[in-house]
């Protein structure tokens, strides 16, 4: 589905579904330099389940116009516009890595309009390295490589994917190639610039999920203990083997997962 | 594309896709020989089938054993999603049976194996996908027969039987100004030595036959996607970027991104034209697969000192490899394929089609049939087996000439294998008369 947010195009995978108000509505934020493919399992489940679903595109991502949004209090503003633009009240909010920040954003700026969020491969703050911003701030292909390898575990490196014949690493790698010229950077900055995540988490009133990853190497799940104590009603799982590819690593139990709490 | 830099290919040989078995323990990948899957329920049931979680239904579709293949064939091309198919010739159909339908036309490299030849120009047509054939030597000619219902660009690394070393880089541009993609048969080099997708091709195909099994007992074969052709920008691809009536209108490029092609080929391609693998095959294609950086290695450096033997032998008229000074691909191959240009090449008897004869029907321990890649040495005679079906003309046209003799050369111990040849020249030298 498109949208137009501010005179930009704005891409929402829907399911092939129409939303409709009456419904109960699942948002789906992707990761640095991704797009709302990431999200198409739960996307296309949760619309078969009666669910309107909104995997979006942030501006500059995907198929969505304009420029990359440069911190996560402008992607929160971003999602309420979103929604409004659908024509809907309220949402649940998951959020992968970056979407994740975004989603303890927009729920700690507008509790009403958010019912739950689901945090995966999350921690705050997320701080990123020098080395690997300056990678990304000449936009070189190191820096995908830096975030795709640290990204899988050393065990879904070699493989075994859940979904038949596809090689996650290879995958990870062709999705954020297709990021436009500096996009990474601004996302990336973004995440590293989020330092009022903490206060945020202790203004989120709804319940909170933290989907995490045992091998996690860019959020390590042990870093997250300090977010899930913050947020007032968070349940926290680690994923044995996994990852910060949550996604890809463990698709089937992640969903299994957000099926319970959005 | 910088290359992926992950396990390196020795590792991911042995390993890629593969996880021990949660259940048993087992380090070896199971054979999964069963025809379908138990679902735990029926929403179960409805989520794999709509795409929501991850399984298999039916082993046409997706088989356990074939993905473990599927992803360990993607690691080492570099790729990101593949297929096992019941035969080369079946990943080659799928790709194009994916790509365009009716009225489309492919332009492809006239040194080609001769089964794709037949494919190509006897059988596709009948379907109405026509295809042109072009100098491999030339990139302009690729360009020249582009036409408007043009879809697909294609090539063999190495040409077959002539060796031609196809310039993947050059023929890779041509495609990509025109929005189409290259697909490269990367049967002959294996990703030991040459990744397509490094040079810019969009899809390989492999008859897993030859060099990836290395041991001759089953029939197989691999088409690889490498996630990076943009069909949404070339705007030529209907099938990968318009909704799909036989999938519930999915859009295989909204929803999958880089993976539409590959993901489009199974949920179509391999649901309808069924021309699947078996477990068992993809079983031993995968013990193949395990040694081969040793094999290929092994059967680069006896080719190269069978080629040198040959070259020199006063019974030989020509041969044909790359790898010789006097190839007119000499400094391609160096660019190309720096680890060797493969262990199939053709030489010339001297004494023609009669002498050619003589020699093969002389051979002990080489073995006469109508395959490559085989750990043992094989021979054959082009001309009156794999392209009898072309005339002197096309023969002609393809490098083939009727003396020519196709060697692919094993990993036996090169001393025994120049002993035989040596006995098989001295035959083919004798008159009949007096044999």
């Amino acid at each position: 589905m498109q949208l137009e947010i501010n005179g930009h195009d704005v891409y929402v995978a829907t399911g092939n579904r129409i939303p409709d108000p009456q419904k109960e509505t699942v948002l789906f934020i992707h990761g640095t330099g991704q797009d709302h493919s990431i999200w198409v399992l739960p996307t296309r489940y949760f619309a078969r389940h009666d669910r309107n679903v909104l995997a979006v595109d942030l501006p500059g991502h995907g198929r969505s116009g304009g420029e990359p949004l440069k911190t996560v209090y402008e992607m929160a503003q971003w999602v309420i516009e979103v929604l409004d633009a659908a024509g809907l009240t309220d949402a649940a909010v998951a959020g992968h890595s970056l979407g994740s920040l975004v989603a303890i954003a927009v729920a700690a700026l507008h509790p009403q309009r958010i019912r739950a969020i689901a945090l995966v491969g999350t921690t705050v703050p997320m701080p990123v390295s020098d080395y690997l911003l300056e990678r990304a701030r000449e936009n070189k292909h190191e820096a995908i490589e830096i975030l795709t390898f640290w990204g899988f575990s050393k065990s879904a490196q070699l493989g075994g994917n859940a979904t038949p014949g596809n090689w996650m690493l290879g995958g990870g790698l062709r999705l954020m190639e297709k990021a436009r010229p500096g996009v990474i950077y601004t996302d990336l900055m973004a995440c590293n610039e989020y330092r009022e995540g903490m206060e945020h988490a202790k203004m989120v009133e709804c319940p909170a999920l933290l989907i995490l990853g045992e091998r996690d190497m860019l959020t390590p799940a042990r870093s997250a203990v300090k977010l899930a104590d913050a947020l007032p009603n968070a349940e926290k799982v680690v994923l044995k083997g996994s990852g910060h590819a949550l996604l890809a690593e463990r698709p089937d139990t992640v969903l299994d997962q957000l099926i319970r709490m959005v | 594309m910088a290359k992926i830099k992950t396990y390196e290919l020795e590792t991911l040989s042995l390993h890629a896709g593969q996880r021990p078995d949660p259940t048993t323990g087992a380090r070896a990948t199971p054979i999964y020989q069963t025809a379908s899957y138990v679902f735990r329920d029926t929403d179960h049931a409805a989520s794999i089938f709509n795409i929501e979680r991850t399984g298999h239904v039916y082993s046409r579709i997706s088989n356990p054993t074939n993905a473990v293949l599927e992803e360990r064939i993607c690691a080492l091309e570099g790729g990101i999603g593949a297929i096992a198919t019941a035969s080369g010739q079946a990943a080659m159909h799928l790709a194009i049976a994916t790509l365009m339908g009716a009225g489309s036309h492919i332009v492809s490299s006239q040194s080609l194996y001769g089964g794709t030849h037949n494919l190509l120009a006897y059988t596709m047509p009948r379907f109405g996908i026509e295809t042109t054939f072009v100098d491999p030597r030339d990139p302009e000619a690729f360009r020249q027969a582009i036409q408007p219902n043009t879809r697909l660009l294609f090539g063999e690394t190495l040409g077959n039987p002539g060796l031609e070393v196809l310039d993947i880089p050059r023929v890779a541009e041509v495609a990509h100004q025109a929005g189409l993609p290259l697909m490269i048969d990367s049967t002959f080099t294996t990703p030991y030595l040459c990744r397509p997708f490094d040079l810019g091709a969009d899809i390989v195909m492999h008859s897993a036959t030859k060099f990836l099994s290395g041991h001759g007992v089953v029939i197989g074969g691999l088409l690889v996607d490498g996630g990076v052709f943009d069909w949404e920008a070339s705007g030529l691809f209907p099938t990968l970027t318009e909704p799909y009536e036989g999938f519930h209108d999915l859009d295989f490029a909204e929803e999958f991104g880089p993976a539409a092609f590959i993901t489009r080929a199974r949920k179509e391609g391999a649901r309808d034209f069924g021309a699947c693998m078996s477990a068992m095959t993809s079983f031993l294609i995968l013990q193949g697969l395990e040694t081969l950086p040793l094999r290929m290695e092994k059967h680069v450096a006896n080719a190269r000192k069978l080629v040198h033997y040959l070259d020199q032998h006063e019974a030989v008229e020509w041969v044909v490899y790359p790898e010789l000074p006097g190839h007119p691909d000499n400094e391609l191959a160096k660019s190309l394929l720096p680890n060797g240009c493969g262990a199939v090449f053709s030489f010339g008897v001297r004494g023609g089609r009669e002498a050619g004869q003589r020699f093969i029907e002389r051979l002990e321990l080489i073995s006469h049939l109508a395959n490559i890649g085989d750990a043992k040495s094989l021979v054959i005679h082009p001309a009156s087996t794999t392209h009898h079906r072309m005339d002197a003309a096309a023969l002609k046209a393809a490098g083939i000439s009727e003396g020519l003799v196709r060697i692919s050369v094993g990993i036996e111990n090169i001393d025994d294998l120049i002993e035989d040849i040596a006995q098989g020249l001295k035959a083919s030298q004798k008159s009949p008369s007096k044999g």
